[in-house]
């Protein structure tokens, strides 16, 4: 079996509909990153869209942050979450949820990675690019969130103990 | 006292679309619809984008089927550069792009049938919804489920090797490919790690076909005469009558088989097809123009490429078209269950065909692209997952594009999906006193057998519960019914 990576970063959304990419763009960034500082056991993946097949790929990581912008009137900025497994089962594949993939992982994948949801504030949709200016301020302070954090991390060699609490705590600081 | 029935959305199909059935007052079929309420609009967004950029930014219509319309603005800018209409192409390029299409058909394929279809089958059209879904599938049927993600995700891997890039590809360039295919890439693919290697993605879409073939000698009435109904055909073919997803002429057939469309250029599809439109709803309704809108629709997509298509260039397909083909005695197949046949057959094809190419040293090596003489018009057809895809441009001296029309495949099935409701409510719900979910089901199963990709076909994005309404004949709302 392949020896497990320790995190995944999974950026997904259609970068041709402007904040709609904002989970993508982060992912691209957050990796020039993490190669230029030459920290080892953090991955980075992006796609449209969650896909099934994404089931199969987070089981060998420990740690997953699903990203995705975010309509939500609650979202500042950005916001992280816990996911749990769910069966809400979607009536078309364009709109998987993490949860749901994470469920699937469980069932063929015997293994559930901690998985968390972080959601960027997104503004405008249009079939149209770059980021909006707001947009792009809120990326930037969740790379500068994510920096911050993975060299904590790194440092401290806690990757285990990474939890919502955690990462809350960093946020709010 | 009458009925209106209204199942929004539809279910466990790519996109959104709603279903409003009418029954009179002894709860018997008066009409149904289904409604695609989505607004279209990226034709007119793509208007004043320079042509070059037309191949990657279509892409932006759907995360389901990029790949498709990437490779059909493709052809139609191979057009206006000069480089000829599909056989005009380098070897590589023709071939680095035929990889990746048949990567995406199988994964497209594999996605329907497995996660999308086979519920209804495996736990039954009226099984407890709680468990016919993938999840249930997951659960009670491992292997398959595990099959299936590894299917997709081989299907993927293919396309990130030829298009550059899962996200927005760039493989596909006016005149042909911008890269070779490199021998790591190669055997990774060919003979990689198990199960990702093509002689297991063959075995695997043999046991799909055994599968589907042993649960059609089970269940003989609900596959063959559920949903079915004469039609008219339409697909691509090859110039010998050969199957062909890339590329060839278009070919019409009437329900008995005759060629009624034989073999025109599909530069020339305008002189045959045209599109009417109807209030209710914002999807267009293709038709032949000999016939005219009442009679000259047809359908497309799987079960049409089995019956427009004389033979399959690859082996083991081809043994599988003729166990196909001698079930109707050779005739037109019109059940619309037997779409999930056909995808199967197609699925076994792709998989013969990406271990044929990924073996052609023409991937590795040669010229990628082609130039001519510029043009100012171009048309771009291929047979996508779905069905027959018509991607048509114009641009203007400054090389801007000044016209688009999109026929997406899922457009050129919709008076076939309309008739496969008004078939599944005529045979699960009219003259019933009970509406039940399991009824409900039936009319989206006979919507899902076509594998309808309705953000794709009106090329829009939303999201929505499903809702059941069922109103007396004087618009009251009587009951309803919410799928979360």
């Amino acid at each position: 079996m392949e020896k497990k990576q320790k995190i995944l970063f999974y950026g997904y959304g259609n970068i041709g509909r402007q904040d709609d990419g904002v989970g993508v763009v982060f992912s691209e960034q957050l990796s020039k990153w993490v190669e230029d500082n030459n920290l080892q056991n953090i991955d980075f993946d992006s796609n449209y869209q969650l896909n099934i097949e994404d089931a199969e790929n987070i089981k060998n990581y420990d740690i997953v942050f699903f990203v995705d912008a975010s309509t939500k009137e609650s979202v500042n900025n950005f916001d992280i979450s816990s996911i749990e497994p769910n069966s809400d089962v979607s009536f078309t594949m364009h709109a998987v949820s993490p949860g749901f993939i994470l469920n699937i992982c469980s069932e063929i994948g015997e293994h559930q990675p901690k998985s968390f949801l972080v959601q960027i504030k997104g503004y405008e949709w249009e079939f149209q690019q770059p980021l909006t200016a707001k947009t792009e301020n809120n990326l930037q302070k969740t790379l500068i969130f994510f920096k911050k954090y993975l060299k904590k991390l790194l440092i401290e060699k806690k990757i285990e103990e990474i939890d919502l609490k955690s990462l809350l705590k960093i946020k709010n600081d | 006292m009458g009925k209106k029935i209204t199942i929004e959305p539809v279910t466990r199909v790519e996109g959104h679309g709603k279903v409003t059935i009418h029954l009179d007052n002894d709860n018997n079929f008066e009409r149904s619809r289904l409604h695609i309420v989505e607004f279209r609009g990226f034709e007119k967004f793509i208007q004043g984008r320079p042509y070059w950029e037309a191949p990657v930014t279509v892409q932006r219509l759907c995360g389901i089927c990029p790949v498709s319309h990437h490779l059909a603005a493709a052809k139609a800018m191979d057009v206006i550069v000069g480089a000829g209409t599909g056989d005009g192409l380098t070897p590589t390029g023709e071939k680095m792009r035929r990889l990746m299409h048949y990567g995406q058909v199988f994964q497209s394929h594999v996605l329907h049938f497995f996660h999308l279809a086979s519920p209804d089958l495996l736990f039954g059209i009226d099984g407890d919804p709680a468990i016919r879904n993938v999840i249930g599938i997951a659960k009670m049927h491992k292997d398959l489920a595990v099959q299936a993600v590894m299917m997709r995700k081989y299907g993927q891997e293919i396309i990130k090797v030829t298009a550059g890039k899962k996200i927005h590809g760039t493989g596909a360039i006016p005149g042909g490919i911008n890269k070779h295919l490199s021998l790591k890439e190669k055997m990774s693919l060919l003979d990689g790690k198990d199960p990702m290697n093509a002689d297991k993605m063959i075995e695997w879409s043999l046991g799909g076909l055994e599968f589907f073939k042993n649960f059609h000698k089970a269940n003989k009435d609900l596959i063959d005469n559920f949903a079915a109904f004469p039609s008219k055909h339409l697909s691509l073919v090859r110039k010998d009558g050969a199957l062909d997803l890339y590329h060839g002429v278009i070919r019409a057939i009437d329900a008995d088989g005759k060629k009624i469309l034989n073999d025109v250029d599909s530069q020339d599809y305008l002189e045959h097809i045209a599109e009417e439109v109807k209030s209710w709803s914002y999807m267009k309704f293709p038709y032949l123009r000999k016939y005219g809108p009442k009679d000259g629709w047809y359908r497309v997509g799987p079960l049409s490429r089995m019956n427009t298509a004389e033979f399959i260039p690859s082996p083991l397909a081809q043994k599988e078209f003729e166990i196909f083909k001698a079930y109707t005695n050779g005739k037109p197949n019109h059940s619309s269950m037997h779409y999930h046949w056909a995808r199967l057959i197609e699925i076994l094809h792709c998989a013969e065909m990406m271990k044929d190419l990924l073996n052609d040293p023409d991937l590795m090596e040669g010229e990628l692209v082609t130039k001519g003489t510029k043009s100012y018009e171009g048309v771009g057809l291929l047979e996508a997952p779905r069905g027959t895809l018509f991607h048509h441009y114009r641009i203007n001296k400054d090389d801007q594009i000044t016209m688009a029309n999109l026929i997406v495949s899922t457009t050129n099935n919709n008076m076939p999906m309309n008739l496969a409701v008004e078939s599944a409510t005529k045979q699960f719900i009219s003259g019933q006193d009970k509406i039940t979910e399991g009824m409900l089901n039936a009319v989206e199963v006979s919507i899902r057998a076509y594998d309808p990709c309705l953000s794709c076909a009106t090329h829009a994005i939303g999201k929505l519960p499903l809702q059941v309404k069922l109103y007396d004949s004087k618009n009251n709302l009587i009951d309803k019914r919410t799928k979360d």
